[in-house]
């Protein structure tokens, strides 16, 4: 149970006075917007573990730490090199922000079609883009259960980067963000707000990579609010590396119109604590969502994630597949809710999430749900949890294949059906390669067994 | 949408003589004052001749549920309830101690539980199954004592038990069931009437089936009544329990209390059939049954298993659990809920694993017609020193119309990584295709919905045992239908 | 036996049966070919008197009753039987308690006795050893589980024990290799007789070489558009559905 009051915590010291350093501070509408924000967190405080959604994740270090905001010295420390997730690439449009700040010399503008921009909010809003007005705040919504991470952002939101693609237009090239984190000297707090538009029928992929260089604890409250319009395709990926003493908690709202396609896939690898909160409305017939994600935790981290798919149209499907992987005395959460609403016949939803604990500390929770208020439909969910098969470690070891290598190649088999999942064979090669990388040092026979 | 709508009549037309068990019996009870207080449970406890300990733990309980919240997060609606506008003790009246055999029964009530299908009288009954019945607060008889008691076997109402075994009663009483537990639990244990009392002594197989059969006739009164089964060293037992209640505008409360517990390499199958009067098609008037049923594994090898059949009550909310403490110990919920109308049920059960090896299987069969609301809600928690247990869960939900919801809320918790948990939930209906399958057969509709949902509940009828699996077969029937049977 | 006139069908408002004529007389054979699309499966829904299969004119007269508005389990009743193209799962109920509900529904609807249990196993027993049946498959779940070839086999199993007087046989063909084939062919064969009538729906001729038809129909656009004997279904075989504009596979 929180005991601090909203007011009492650090990062939102002096929300008034931080009004003015914050960006679009003399847009009315954005003004409007953040102090509504700011009362309905107020009214709330952080999230406390009595509620139903964040029963399994506890807020408490955040009101112990004191963050700073970030500041002008802070926005510009100094990166050597970018990291990546992908192949190195100068065709590939690359977005970076460095302790939530953009950093415009890191950028690289890649080949994009017309009718495709990326930009950083900050700049947008600073410069009075209307047009943001139509979405932010608009897309995300309160409807269901607490919100307060949500409101905190909008209130406070300084960072983030604007997506907006024309309809019929179809974005071949990934286009890639990365977030760097940890290079301050006092802990701070940013809050990314990401915005996302597909128009009619366009198509697009995004590769975000959060990622921890330095040592320094910081807080990173990200929201994202995706407008998938009709029959658009939207591949949203994410890889969560977070510096060991970060907290990084996430929401996304995402609304998929007539025949449109939204499809994530979220790679959590570290950080101290770490939420994905993803919540999804299908609105028009014809919808499609496809949510998977993989967890690898190890040390004390702690990882949740929470999804929520609104069927809210007939003939609108979802799928999603989580797969965990827990060492030490790491922990993790899955909350997956599938909401079936009145009059969403013939609705196909699935969910699968597998856990596998690798060691006595580690600890799962998983709470999937089905709640469904129309009879003509399929919807099915399974969980399991368990420890890698000794059969099939010792078959792989009666092989000659030594055990340490078995059990990393047990892993990545069990870690394949949810990477399966992932469309862009680019990215499913890069994310694979990223678990390899994860998995404890083990010796490889041959370069072949790194194949798929 | 043929499945549906064609349902959808059949429902409708069950609305009125659906309820068979929906008549009162008159008889002159004797009732404690109206409302609750702590002269309200020293009434009962004094009516009961109770020891001083026990009154002191109805005295705490009490003390403590004034403190408490209702649960909340439940998914049912209802208005909050008023304590104060209820009777806590009602009992048929007898001269002097109560009946000492059958011949001192009022005939009214011998009647009445042979309307209700449960005859009394020894040679009128199934053989095989002794009953405890209990009407409104207090039991009125327990059939095949003697029989019983040539094994050593202990079946009895509770409060004839604080005489013949006090010893017995307050070593495990509220041990499985804190007085603390939950708002219901609590207020049973303050207020608690009657209920039935099981001792089966190490080594001795129960010859019979053993039965209670609870019915709230008196308007406006709550039942709280407290069952206990120990089930000694290898020991087995097989227990029944049937519930209704006459058709009144108001709603009833029932919380009922039921622990078990199964020590070393013993046995215990709980069976029930749930048919508490489920209020009208408009949703007015039935029984809120709020109810907590948890056994304890304490001993090795040890084996609890949970079968029930839930078709009644206005709202349910009943999880009956199993804490696997004894190693190899096993815990087994077999589930049939049907809500149809009004009716709400937010049930399922908890698995608590704690023993090595300790294993438990959790199939759940929900069917939701009408405009009821129905949700799963199931814990599994592996804890650190649960190595090598395994659970396996099977949920699966029926829709019957579009007004109708069913929810599957299940938390999975592992703290170690040698046990395993598998857990699987489908929600479907019954398809058009099925259905003119069947009638195409020459099958009714009404006949071929039945045929369905039975065919969807099997796995949980094959549970029951034979006296009980006819009745549950029918009852599915009905609750569905009211023409099928 | 059967006497269908001008009839018009449509599903969801489209038009699929245009003015179909068609007469079977008892005992007769008929087999209905036709392209994918044209109507063949709409015609036995409509004859088994599936809901959403709207006549919109003409009618359907078995045994000189007119069908339009009946229930099936009523259609059922009077000797009407419909060997789905794709047999339906009803898991969790055994085949025999299927049967034995609804042989007594329909023995009830005649105002005949019930079968009591003994009576129908003796029955079913009798049934499956004619059919070359296994009892395993009377235990199991009404085709859960089934692969192709039993579904079809169970089937004929139920038409062998409800005596239909008017049997459609829908696709019975489809997805069955050449052995299963041949078994179900060889089953169909057995339960003819001068007092029942059988349709047969299919589109590929092969199954005309195991049963052998009193008459071919071509079934296209909605319509009958030729018949004759068995020879008309060799002329098929060779020169396939051109000739009535074979709708997209």
């Amino acid at each position: 149970m929180s005991s601090a009051s909203p007011t009492n915590l650090s990062f939102v010291d002096g929300f008034d006075a931080a009004g003015a350093a914050l960006p679009g501070a003399e847009l009315k509408w954005l003004k409007t917007l953040r102090q509504s924000g700011f009362e309905r967190f107020n009214d709330q405080g952080l999230p406390s573990s009595k509620l139903e959604s964040w029963k399994y994740t506890r807020l408490r270090s955040l009101e112990d730490t004191k963050f700073l905001p970030v500041t002008d010295e802070d926005a510009v420390a100094s990166v050597d090199l970018v990291p990546s997730v992908l192949p190195a690439s100068d065709s590939r449009t690359r977005l970076v922000f460095v302790n939530g700040r953009m950093r415009p010399e890191l950028w690289v503008d890649g080949d994009l079609p017309d009718g495709v921009s990326v930009e950083c909010l900050r700049d947008m809003l600073t410069r009075g883009a209307d047009w943001t007005e139509d979405y932010l705040g608009k897309i995300a919504h309160a409807d269901i259960g607490n919100q307060a991470l949500l409101e905190l952002n909008t209130a406070m939101m300084d960072s983030g980067f604007v997506l907006k693609v024309e309809p019929g237009v179809k974005v071949e090239q990934l286009i890639e963000v990365v977030f760097i984190g940890g290079l301050t000297k006092h802990p701070v707090a940013y809050f990314p707000r990401n915005l996302m538009v597909l128009g009619k029928g366009a198509e697009a992929t995004v590769v975000k990579h959060h990622v921890g260089m330095g040592v320094g604890a910081y807080f990173a409250n990200s929201v994202s609010e995706i407008d998938v319009g009709e029959g658009a395709i939207l591949r949203n990926y994410m890889v969560q590396a977070e510096a060991k003493d970060a907290t990084h908690l996430s929401t996304v709202h995402v609304r998929v119109a007539r025949d449109a396609t939204y499809e994530s896939f979220n790679l959590a690898l570290g950080g101290r604590l770490s939420r994905n909160e993803v919540n999804i409305r299908l609105e028009g017939t014809g919808a499609h969502a496809s949510l998977n994600g993989a967890f690898l935790m190890r040390g004390s981290e702690h990882c949740d994630n929470t999804t929520q798919i609104d069927h809210l149209s007939p003939h609108t499907t979802s799928r999603e597949v989580f797969k965990g992987v827990l060492d030490d005395q790491s922990r993790a959460v899955f909350q997956g809710r599938l909401v079936v609403h009145k009059g969403a016949q013939k609705t196909d939803g699935h969910q699968l999430c597998k856990t596998l604990l690798l060691s006595t500390g580690a600890e799962i929770d998983v709470k999937p749900e089905l709640e469904i208020y129309a009879d003509d439909v399929k919807c099915s969910h399974g969980a399991t949890t368990g420890q890698i098969d000794e059969t099939a470690l010792f078959y792989l070891r009666s092989r000659g294949i030594p055990e340490a290598l078995a059990r990393n190649l047990l892993v990545q088999s069990f870690l394949g059906e949810a990477l399966d999942e992932i469309k862009s064979e680019e990215v499913r090669q890069a994310f694979t390669d990223k678990v390899l990388h994860w998995l404890p040092a083990a010796c490889f026979l041959s370069e072949e067994w790194r194949g798929e | 949408m043929v499945a549906s709508t064609n349902t959808m009549e059949q429902v409708n037309d069950l609305a009125e003589e659906k309820y068979k068990y929906g008549f009162v019996t008159d008889i002159e009870s004797d009732t404690a004052p109206k409302g609750l207080s702590e002269d309200t449970v020293r009434f009962i406890s004094a009516k009961k001749n109770e020891p001083e300990w026990l009154l002191d733990w109805r005295l705490k309980a009490y003390r403590y549920w004034l403190k408490m919240e209702d649960p909340e997060w439940a998914k049912v609606k209802f208005p909050e309830i008023d304590y104060q506008d209820a009777y806590y003790y009602s009992a048929p009246k007898t001269s002097g101690d109560g009946p000492k055999s059958l011949d001192e029964i009022d005939p009214e009530l011998l009647a009445t539980y042979e309307k209700l299908g449960i005859p009394l009288r020894e040679q009128e009954m199934l053989s095989g199954v002794a009953v405890d019945a209990v009407f409104d607060s207090v039991s009125v008889a327990t059939t095949f004592k003697a029989k019983l008691e040539e094994v050593g076997v202990i079946f009895c109402p509770i409060s004839e038990a604080l005489e013949k075994c006090p010893d017995l009663v307050k070593k495990y009483l509220g041990t499985v069931v804190p007085y603390t537990d939950n708002k219901h639990a609590t207020l049973n244990s303050a207020v608690f009437t009657d209920g039935s009392f099981v001792y089966i002594p190490p080594g001795v197989r129960c010859p019979m089936e053993l039965s209670t059969y609870f019915r709230i006739n008196a308007k406006n009164t709550g039942q709280f009544e407290r069952t206990l089964i120990i089930a000694d060293k290898g020991s087995y037992v097989s227990y029944l329990e049937g519930c209704t209640a006459p058709m009144r505008d108001e709603n009833q409360l029932h919380a009922a209390v039921v622990e078990l517990i199964a020590l070393d390499d013993a046995e215990i199958k709980y069976s029930t059939v749930q048919n508490w009067y489920p209020g009208d098609e408009n949703g007015v008037g039935g029984i809120y049954n709020f109810v907590t049923k948890r056994g304890a594994c304490r001993g090795r090898n040890s084996k609890i298993s949970w079968t029930q059949v839930e078709t009644g009550s206005a709202i349910t909310w009943k999880y009956p659990s199993c804490i696997l403490q004894g190693d190899n110990s096993v815990g087994e919920f077999y589930s049939i809920a049907i809500t149809n109308n009004c009716q709400q049920a937010d049930t399922g059960t908890k698995m608590i694993h704690l023993g090595k090896n300790t294993t438990s299987r959790i199939i759940s069969k929900g069917i939701s017609a009408g405009r009821a609301d129905q949700t799963y809600r199931g814990l599994v928690r592996m804890s650190p020193k649960a190595e090598n247990a395994r659970n396996f869960t099977q949920c699966d939900s029926l829709l019957i119309g579009d007004q109708c919801g069913a929810h599957t809320v299940p938390y999975i918790e592992s703290k170690n990584k040698s046990a395993i948990v598998e857990h699987e939930a489908t929600t479907s209906t019954i398809s058009e295709d099925q259905l003119f399958y069947l009638r195409q057969r020459g099958i009714p509709p009404e006949a071929a919905v039945a045929l369905v949902v039975n065919g969807f509940c099997r796995e949980v009828l094959q549970q029951l045992p034979m006296e009980f699996a006819v009745e549950a077969q029918k009852l599915v029937g009905i609750s569905l239908e009211g023409s099928v049977g | 036996m059967l006497e269908i006139k001008n009839l018009h069908v449509s599903v969801d408002g489209k038009e699929i049966l245009k003015g179909l004529n068609l007469s079977v007389g008892a005992g007769e054979m008929h087999a209905i070919m036709g392209p994918n699309g044209s109507g063949k499966s709409t015609l036995s829904y409509v004859i088994a008197g599936r809901e959403g299969y709207d006549i919109t004119g003409g009618r359907i007269v078995f045994q000189g009753e007119d069908l339009t508005g009946m229930e099936p389990e009523v259609r059922a009743a009077k000797g009407l039987f419909l060997a789905f193209q794709y047999p339906v799962e009803i898991p969790g109920v055994p085949n025999t308690t299927f049967l034995k509900e609804a042989l007594n529904a329909i023995r009830r609807y005649r105002g005949e006795d019930e079968l009591d249990a003994m009576q129908f196993v003796k029955m079913m027993r009798e049934k499956t050893k004619e059919l070359g049946i296994s009892d395993d498959m009377l235990k199991r779940a009404v085709n859960a589980g089934f692969s192709g070839g039993e579904k079809k086999r169970n089937e004929i199993l139920q038409m062998a024990v409800l005596k239909p007087t008017l049997a459609v046989l829908d696709e019975t063909d489809s997805g069955l290799d050449i052995d299963a084939l041949k078994i179900v062919a060889e089953g169909v064969n057995k339960l003819r007789s001068p007092d029942r009538s059988m349709l047969l729906i299919t589109h590929y001729q092969r199954l005309l070489d195991y049963i052998v038809p009193d008459k071919v129909h071509v079934l296209a656009h909605g319509k009958i558009q030729r018949s004759g004997g068995k020879e008309l279904a060799m002329e098929l075989e060779e020169k396939g559905y051109a000739e009535f504009g074979e709708a997209a596979a």
